[in-house]
């Protein structure tokens, strides 16, 4: 049973290609297209994944798009309906988007397949998943539980905004839900876009932000904005919002409240957003527990996934962990829209399909989230000198003992090898690296190579056998989506002057023995490295160790700020000669940037649109 | 026509027939927004629709 899931039309557009239950390969259009949370039809990442399988769109058994159109048209009409006439503006920018293509995505979807795999009964093979299942589906499917209860939050999809799902064996059905516009995915954005970020893609800002303030208004949130019951379940009070029925998140009354108008993209940031960001932050977290309590209370269940944009929320998903109430948790990687597609694939396999489910205790069915494109070295090395590249091929050991030793120099290192990742995290694959010990580090990955805000901390890669001797974890992250702090014997105290600095000055701070990965808070946001899933990272982080003592390097993403992931070998090398990164590694290709042609040094900054 | 075929057949299994003579009106409505607007881009909040 071939199937292939698609998510496209809202953001973060990918395919996902399921062959009997296996998740043979899954990418979002935004790697190939470079544009980030590329919203349009995925025919890239189509064409990837058939190719990844050998396979041609004809020999695809069903084809799985990841929500209901129907479902939320009809959302669409009883909210402007019931805010009538309020919703005017809103409505005359959604009705035509709707009536020109979103209500025909039947017609759409069959026109664009067309394109890609002639002419066929495309209709025939269409299957829609409601979006919260698709969320459901791709965190307990790929999961290593045979039973799990699955917490489904995000903005919106259909009429669901938070769900939740049993899953047994090969068998999920969601039992509750919380409905629109009741929504902690869009609570947390409208906060996201008050203190200046973009939604839908800076409230991951908002949490990096939360450690630098205080929560005071945490309590004007829970009095005014939000109910929240015992249960957790919660209704928002929409005199302070404006999404439902307008073009902005926020309504006057909210601004009223917080003292302000919103902030300004790009302008400058006081203590004010700080203490936006922690109480926004605090508040999910007070939300996630109840909920997440209540769940195991309810169920019974010792397992939970978790699915949907609030999943990316990694400290609150480090809050779950700790608070014990589950014996394990596993989060889907790619939490968000892209992620849909493999859900909606995975639900299609095992729901119309009836493919049984293997589960691997202990192992999950991601393969690692390494599940994109991968170049054989010989076409590596075709791709880097056709694009002006100076470059030696190693051996593996002379590859890991070179790059290792730049890194313990203190190097910024471009490391591009095997599968690119899917979902929005770079694990080793398509990542930037450098030495957590050096504290001065954070500041050159942030300004030099990534161009963006320096407040955002770095996250560790650490060797899953060494996790809890410098992290207060012992539990598997190999997804980057758990948040816990350095150890207390590697933690340095800041001096009173130290603790009197301003907001962001204080990063500045070295605050613990691997400062480039320590937030002010002493928090870190783990990646665990596993040998079975990718051995190449696992022993170039050994050899570190073996060198400096440290099983934790810096790992970022290979990009710059407002730029997809690189995908291939020229973008990586495009990279290289457009910041600061001092050594590029792609497959067995090494090559420094004081050996390149200084004539392919290009100004990379502002060559995409910041996130 | 085997969208309205699509569309009957989702609000009698929704139970949302009384939707249907404000899905007329509405659609007439925004046939004529499409008549009037150059493009159908969205706005800048989360995509709700």
């Amino acid at each position: 049973m071939r199937i292939l899931g698609v998510s496209a039309f809202y953001h973060d557009s990918a395919a996902a290609l399921v062959v009997d239950g296996r998740i043979v390969a899954a990418a979002q259009e935004e790697r190939f297209t470079r544009r980030k949370h590329d919203a349009g039809f995925p025919d890239h990442a189509i064409q990837y994944c058939l190719s990844e399988a050998g396979l041609t769109l004809k020999d695809i058994d069903h084809i799985a798009f990841y929500d209901k159109p129907l479902l939320k048209f009809e959302r669409l009409l009883e909210t402007y309906l019931a805010f009538a006439p309020r919703g005017f503006a809103s409505f005359s920018k959604a009705m035509p988007i709707w009536l020109r293509e979103k209500l025909f995505l039947n017609n759409l979807l069959c026109t664009r397949l067309k394109a890609i795999g002639g002419a066929h009964d495309w209709a025939a093979k269409l299957l829609f998943t409601e979006h919260h299942m698709s969320h459901a589906a791709s965190a307990f499917f790929p999961s290593p539980f045979e039973e799990a209860a699955v917490l489904t939050m995000d903005g919106v999809g259909e009429w669901a905004t938070t769900s939740l799902a049993l899953g047994s064996g090969a068998d999920l059905r969601i039992t509750k839900e919380i409905h629109f516009p009741h929504s902690l995915g869009l609570l947390y954005s409208a906060f996201t876009a008050y203190t200046g970020f973009k939604v839908n893609s800076g409230e991951y800002k908002v949490m990096g932000l939360a450690p630098y303030g205080v929560p005071r208004f945490a309590q004007t949130i829970l009095d005014h904005v939000i109910d929240v019951k015992e249960d957790g379940s919660f209704r928002l009070n929409m005199d302070y919002f404006d999404y439902a029925s307008g073009l902005r998140m926020t309504s006057q009354r909210f601004h009223d409240l917080f003292g302000g108008p919103p902030r300004q993209p790009e302008k400058w940031m006081d203590q004010r957003e700080m203490d936006l960001a922690a109480s926004i932050q605090a508040v999910l977290q007070h939300v996630v527990l109840k909920l997440t309590r209540a769940i195991a209370a309810e169920t019974g269940a010792r397992k939970l996934c978790l699915a949907g944009g609030v999943a990316l929320n990694c400290v609150a998903n480090g809050h779950i962990l700790r608070d014990g109430r589950f014996d394990e948790i596993w989060v889907q990687p790619a939490s968000g829209d892209a992620g849909g597609a493999l859900g909606a694939a995975l639900a299609a396999s095992h729901g119309i399909g009836a493919v049984p489910r293997q589960v691997t205790p202990g192992q999950d069915a991601m393969n690692g989230a390494y599940l994109g494109p991968q170049f054989s070295d010989q076409d590596i090395a075709q791709r880097l000198t056709a694009a002006g590249a100076r470059f030696t091929r190693l051996d593996e050991a002379d590859l890991i003992a070179r790059t290792a030793d730049d890194l313990a120099e203190g190097r910024a290192i471009g490391w591009f090898q095997g599968r690119m990742e899917f979902g929005p995290r770079a694990l080793g694959a398509r990542s930037i690296l450098g030495d957590p010990r050096s504290p001065t580090m954070q500041s050159l990955l942030n300004l030099k190579v990534k161009y963006r805000e320096s407040f955002r901390p770095f996250a560790p890669s650490v060797l899953r056998e060494d996790v809890a001797d410098w992290f207060e974890l012992d539990a598997d992250s190999p997804y980057m989506l758990l948040v816990a702090d350095v150890v207390e014997r590697r933690r340095r105290p800041m001096t009173p002057e130290q603790q009197a600095l301003f907001g962001i000055e204080k990063l500045n701070v070295p605050r613990s023995d691997i400062p480039a990965v320590t937030h002010i808070d002493y928090s870190a946001r783990i990646q665990t490295v596993h040998r079975e899933t990718n051995p190449l990272y696992h022993a170039l982080i050994s050899a570190f160790r073996d060198r400096t003592g440290c099983p934790v390097v810096v790992n970022t993403s290979f990009n710059v700020r407002g730029e997809p992931l690189v995908c291939t070998p020229e973008e990586a090398f495009r990279c290289l000669m457009g910041t600061d990164i001092e050594v590029l590694v792609v497959g067995r290709q090494y090559m420094r940037k004081q050996d390149q042609d200084p004539a392919l040094m290009t100004r990379y900054e502002g060559a995409f649109e910041l996130d | 026509m085997s969208f309205l075929a699509e569309l009957w057949a989702f609000a009698r299994s929704r139970k949302k027939i009384w939707l249907l003579p404000l899905i007329v009106i509405l659609a007439l409505f925004g046939g004529l927004l499409i008549l009037v607007q150059g493009s159908a881009l969205a706005p800048f909040i989360y995509t709700l629709f």
